[in-house]
């Protein structure tokens, strides 16, 4: 058998264990994600064709992100502001540095 | 096998060797790592937990996890029986079991039956026998287009089949999967277990492949 990377990028990979780790630890049943999740594949799959790639997992970003700020655990506010903390953090941390918040 | 965070260069990330910060990850990218943060601060999750789950999906688990039970299922009658009839306790015994409590069903490719697995709604996969799913699985394409003209979607994979043999598609759910337990090949009688696991392919336990001859 050929070996292939399972994730095509380390995004994927973080938000595939995000996912499977908050559903082992009880915060949504994985039938209810699925269904939350096809409905936003298939919304978006009405505009264009989704790749399987990079557009997938956006979808599936989406989907948590939208399940997150229903069920309270992340503010859409919070999540941009943690958003544009991460973005200044690796603007102004010189290359090859450890990026953090602080 | 990362590339790392330089996979996606931003456009005012300089194309040189002298970045003056570090290169910027992609908008989805720092969206995960936001809704990381957040919910490690407010202790809904355990980062160490995402490592041990990454790790486990990148090197431990496979198509060698499938394989191997379709090369046993060749070798020894009554485990092809149980497994066909329950998978569950019998992928249980062999230490495969879904993490999301998802039900594994195993349909067995035949002379006149031909199986093809997809997910019409998301992308749902035996992941513990599979691993994660190859991009054209999770593609609109193929999620439109297996179900539709299967035929047409095999002949794409190189698999032509005999007029007389049917074709199965089946409809994976969050709560079922299925794997394709491909026909044995002809002239592999003498060969052992894990001569016979390494003919196996991804694809032909998806269904869009056939085990050949070595």
């Amino acid at each position: 058998m050929t070996p292939e990377p399972s994730f095509e990028a380390p995004w994927h990979a973080q938000l595939f264990a995000l996912t499977v780790h908050l559903n082992e630890a009880g915060h949504f049943a994985w039938p209810d994600w699925a269904a939350r999740f096809g409905a936003t594949l298939k919304r978006h799959g009405l505009a264009k064709e989704l790749n399987g790639g990079d557009d997938y997992f956006i979808v599936w970003l989406e989907t948590l992100e939208a399940l997150m700020t229903e069920t309270g655990a992340a503010e859409a506010t919070a999540l941009s502001d943690m958003r544009a903390a991460w973005e200044a953090a690796y603007m102004r941390t010189p290359h090859g540095q450890p990026v953090t918040l602080d | 096998m990362y590339v790392g965070f330089h996979d996606r260069v931003m456009p005012h990330d300089h194309s040189d060797h002298d970045h003056p910060h570090s290169l910027l990850p992609s908008d989805p990218a720092l969206r995960v790592k936001a809704l990381e943060t957040i919910l490690t601060q407010k202790g809904l999750i355990d980062p160490a937990a995402l490592d041990e789950i990454i790790d486990t999906y990148e090197n431990k688990i496979g198509p060698k996890n499938g394989a191997h039970v379709v090369a046993r299922a060749w070798s020894d009658p009554d485990f092809k029986a149980a497994l066909l009839v329950d998978a569950d306790p019998v992928l249980a015994e062999l230490g495969y079991y879904g993490r999301q409590g998802e039900h594994m069903v195993v349909v067995e490719n035949t002379e006149t039956v031909h199986n093809m697995v997809v997910c019409t709604l998301c992308s749902c996969y035996p992941w513990p026998l599979l691993g994660i799913p190859p991009g054209w699985y999770k593609s609109d394409a193929y999620r439109s287009r297996a179900v539709r003209e299967p035929r047409k979607v095999l002949a794409e994979f190189g698999v032509t089949l005999p007029e007389g043999q049917a074709v199965r598609v089946w409809d994976s759910t969050a709560e079922v999967r299925y794997l394709v337990l491909p026909q044995r090949p002809e002239g592999t009688e003498g060969i052992d277990e894990a001569a016979l696991m390494a003919l196996v392919t991804r694809d032909s336990m998806i269904g869009c492949g056939l085990v050949v001859s070595p």
